[in-house]
């Protein structure tokens, strides 16, 4: 099992961290992982995007042109990344500041509207574990024990105590992705 | 027991020194491997194993630190990303002729001038050919995994007081940016002050009382000495040639064609051999570990087995030309690489290697 | 009448040259002040019994070849770069007795930065400063701190303060910096001059030892060869023009 995941948004969106709780996620369940963000000016609050890759074998280029999953953000993101899913792949995306919603008929397609969730459970801060939460549900490539084991290692302990926050975010994403049809 | 842990390639080379009892860092921040000074602030070593950590006023107090301490018998290292590589040019052909051991890290980024932050390998000539004055070498070794970042810091500081030369590792933005999972050695304690003085007599660990002195220097005003000590040099380097040459060889039993790549150009090629063979292109790869000295003799013998050789690379084009001193015209050598910035795809060098080599 | 066996006797011995100075010949210029000063450090370094423990960092410029003649462990550095070298080497072995010996064109020219930094730092070393206003290697070029309307290769019309600005007093400027402990500007053209630059130095030696920070030893010298003076007007010319403008004294003691 390989899979190549792109996601990519705003910086300040936790895109980043997101792609590293999935990462460590990954080494708890005893996965080969890697982690390649696109960073530059863009990482100060322009578009961001990291390339994670879980498998069960030596994982080859870091560096990708095609993905089984894009996870998408914001219009830049979708713009750019649509195009790049594979044929039978998925996309996941927030339809908040979307204008042009995804086209393509040869994939799959989920909405998690996290934004719009985060605010109502006025915790802007877990939007990306309720995006992380819609990934897993549709793609399960690591068990939820292990994405708390994977939160433990990339958090600093002295935000452990959000942990069952970021829980009911995941949770709640899992509940709110919806499939998308074109 | 070797412990696991998911980071950054520059984060690797922090942790690496401190387990391999390195003595002293000195650096200057400069993006993208501003991660290795900043982790090793962050681990604090000095107050564990004893371990200098400096931030110096530039890279050329850096390098010029990094002699000063090397000049003591210590095993002392820096690293930084190409503008900063090009300020310590001087400080390193000075190392190289007072035969000095160290350690350079050099997240490549894109140039020349001030150029991009993005990853590129378009400092191999500067390297690998010399970068500052005169006829030195330094051995050069390509990480291409955030474990090899880890693993080829202590290798570095051995193959350095082996030959008493300066030892590159000339990485990328990628490999130091990317996270993967890494297995750190055990903590090994720091070279004691006497067994350096018993090991490394040239060390200036202070003039013992009926000790020859040891005096640390690259200036020679007779020419006819210094061409002797560049004799000296030279059969120092042919050693590295003969003992230290690092290569891996990814499918190439039946390979009709072969990749030649380093660094994350090699990680980029691998999923590219996947590709290709799909299609039923029987295509391999060489992939240098050590860009000096380099994999001659294979490549050699490989130019016997294939059709074409295709070096790639995030440079306009530079370790082909070794590739074709290599092959000396056996084979068609082509280059292929985005640079700038921009890092291929995986997909764009198998297009690149049906039209350069397998069209002909 | 004794003969000469008689006198050069050890109860009679009133100078002995100290051990930490080779026998080598030097190589500077009749009238240089480079020979003095080596040999007041060598003096220094005897008297504190410190010659198993003290490294020094040689420049480039005339100094470049210190090495020759004192008998203690040395590393050589690129120009400007002794601050650097003598950084990592206290910092690494903080028992050792550290010190730089460098010349204007090396300390207040090309290795501004790294001089600068060290003091600010206040690394725990000692600095010797040769202060001849020349470059006196490469030939008698203009230095950061030629007077104004002195004459040098680079300009042979004297240096002319609206094109080459004016010369840097680098020791008033490094005494501003809290890392430094001590900053002296002292000559050695007298013997009561002599005296009192070997007692900065014994001084510079003890702050290191005492970890006060940096030390800064500034000997105002001649350059007979690149003034274009014999060594008795240089001496003149120094007294009248460079302690004009570099008055001796010590800046700061604490």
């Amino acid at each position: 099992m390989t899979e190549e995941i792109i996601i990519a948004g705003f910086g300040g969106q936790g895109v980043l961290s997101m792609g590293k709780i999935l990462a460590y996620s990954g080494v708890m369940q005893e996965m080969e992982v890697s982690w390649m963000p696109s960073y530059g000016p863009e990482m100060r609050g322009g578009t961001a995007n990291v390339t994670v890759i879980l498998s069960d074998k030596r994982i080859s280029s870091p560096i990708l042109h095609e993905f089984d999953t894009a996870i998408i953000l914001n219009q830049q993101s979708m713009d750019k990344f649509e195009e790049q899913v594979k044929p039978g792949g998925t996309l996941i995306y927030d339809g908040n500041g979307i204008s042009h919603h995804p086209t393509r008929k040869d994939i799959t397609i989920f909405r998690v509207d996290a934004t719009e969730e985060a605010a109502r459970m006025r915790s802007i801060k877990t939007f990306n574990m309720i995006v992380l939460g819609g990934l897993l549900k549709v793609k399960p490539v690591v068990k939820m024990e292990n994405v708390i084991e994977g939160l433990k290692k990339s958090l600093p302990e002295r935000h452990h105590h959000l942990i069952p926050m970021n829980e009911k975010a995941i949770t709640r994403g899992m509940e709110i992705v919806n499939t998308v049809e074109v | 027991m070797r412990e696991l842990k998911l980071m950054k390639g520059n984060e690797a080379i922090a942790h690496a020194a401190i387990r391999c009892g390195a003595d002293g860092y000195f650096g200057y921040p400069i993006t993208p491997q501003s991660e290795v000074m900043e982790t090793l602030m962050a681990e604090r070593p000095w107050e564990s194993t004893g371990m200098v950590v400096l931030q110096a006023e530039s890279e050329i107090a850096s390098i010029n630190m990094v002699y000063g301490g090397a000049g003591c018998g210590k095993r002392v290292l820096t690293s930084s990303s190409s503008p900063g590589v090009s300020l310590m040019q001087e400080g390193l052909t000075y190392l190289a002729g007072s035969e000095l051991p160290c350690v350079i890290v050099n997240v490549v980024r894109g140039g020349p001038g001030l150029g991009t932050i993005q990853p590129a390998q378009s400092d191999y000539f500067q390297s690998v050919k010399g970068g500052g004055h005169g006829d030195y070498k330094l051995i050069t070794l390509a990480p291409a995994s955030v474990q090899e970042m880890a693993d080829f810091v202590e290798l570095s500081f051995d193959l350095a007081f082996k030959y008493r030369n300066p030892v590159m590792i000339l990485s990328d933005g990628a490999i130091g940016q990317m996270m993967e999972k890494v297995e750190l050695d055990e903590f090994k304690p720091r070279w004691t002050d006497e067994y350096i003085e018993q090991n490394h007599k040239w060390a200036t660990m202070g003039k013992k009382k009926g000790d020859e002195r040891s005096v640390i220097t690259s200036v020679q005003l007779d020419a006819s000495v210094q061409e002797d000590f560049n004799h000296k040099l030279q059969a120092k380097y042919r050693e590295v040639e003969e003992n230290e040459v690092r290569f891996e060889k990814i499918m190439c039993d039946d390979a009709d064609y072969i990749f030649v790549a380093y660094g994350s150009s090699a990680r980029i090629c691998q999923k590219s051999i996947e590709i290709a063979r799909a299609k039923g292109i029987k295509v391999g790869m060489l992939r240098p570990i050590t860009l000096y000295p380099f994999p001659v003799k294979e490549l050699q013998e490989l130019a016997k087995q294939v059709k074409g050789m295709l070096s790639v690379e995030l440079s306009a084009g530079q370790m082909v030309e070794d590739v074709r001193l290599a092959v000396n015209g056996k084979v068609p050598v082509e280059h292929y690489g985005r640079f700038g910035g921009i890092m291929h795809s995986p997909g764009e060098v198998v297009e690149a290697l049906e039209q350069k080599i397998i069209g002909e | 009448m004794a003969d000469t066996n008689t006198i050069i006797s050890p109860e009679n011995l009133v100078y002995k040259k100290t051990d930490v100075l080779l026998d080598n010949v030097m190589h500077y210029c009749p009238g240089c002040t480079h020979g003095t000063v080596h040999k007041l450090i060598a003096e220094v370094i005897d008297e504190m019994g410190i010659q198993e423990t003290t490294i020094g960092i040689a420049p480039v410029g005339c100094a470049v070849l210190a090495y020759n003649y004192l008998d203690i462990d040395w590393q050589e550095a690129a120009h400007g770069r002794a601050p650097a070298l003598a950084t990592a080497v206290k910092r690494l072995l903080p028992n050792k007795n550290v010190f730089s010996y460098q010349g204007d064109g090396d300390l207040a020219a090309i290795g501004t930065a790294e001089t600068i930094h060290a003091c600010n730092r206040g690394e725990n070393i000692v600095m010797v400063f040769i202060n001849n206003g020349i470059y006196g290697m490469t030939g008698g070029q203009m230095a950061p701190t030629t007077l104004p309307g002195m004459p040098a290769s680079t300009c042979p019309a004297g240096r002319d303060t609206s094109h080459d600005g004016m010369p840097i007093k680098i020791s008033e400027l490094l005494a501003q910096l809290p890392g430094t402990c001590y900053v002296t500007r002292q000559s050695a053209h007298t013997a009561a001059n002599v005296r009192k630059t070997k007692k900065a130095l014994r001084k510079a030696f003890e702050n290191q030892q005492a970890n006060k920070g940096t030390s800064l030893v500034e000997v105002v010298s001649t350059c007979s060869s690149g003034w274009k003076m014999s060594p008795v007007q240089a001496n003149k010319w120094m007294e009248e023009h460079m302690f004009a403008y570099y008055p001796l004294g010590d800046m700061k003691d604490e």
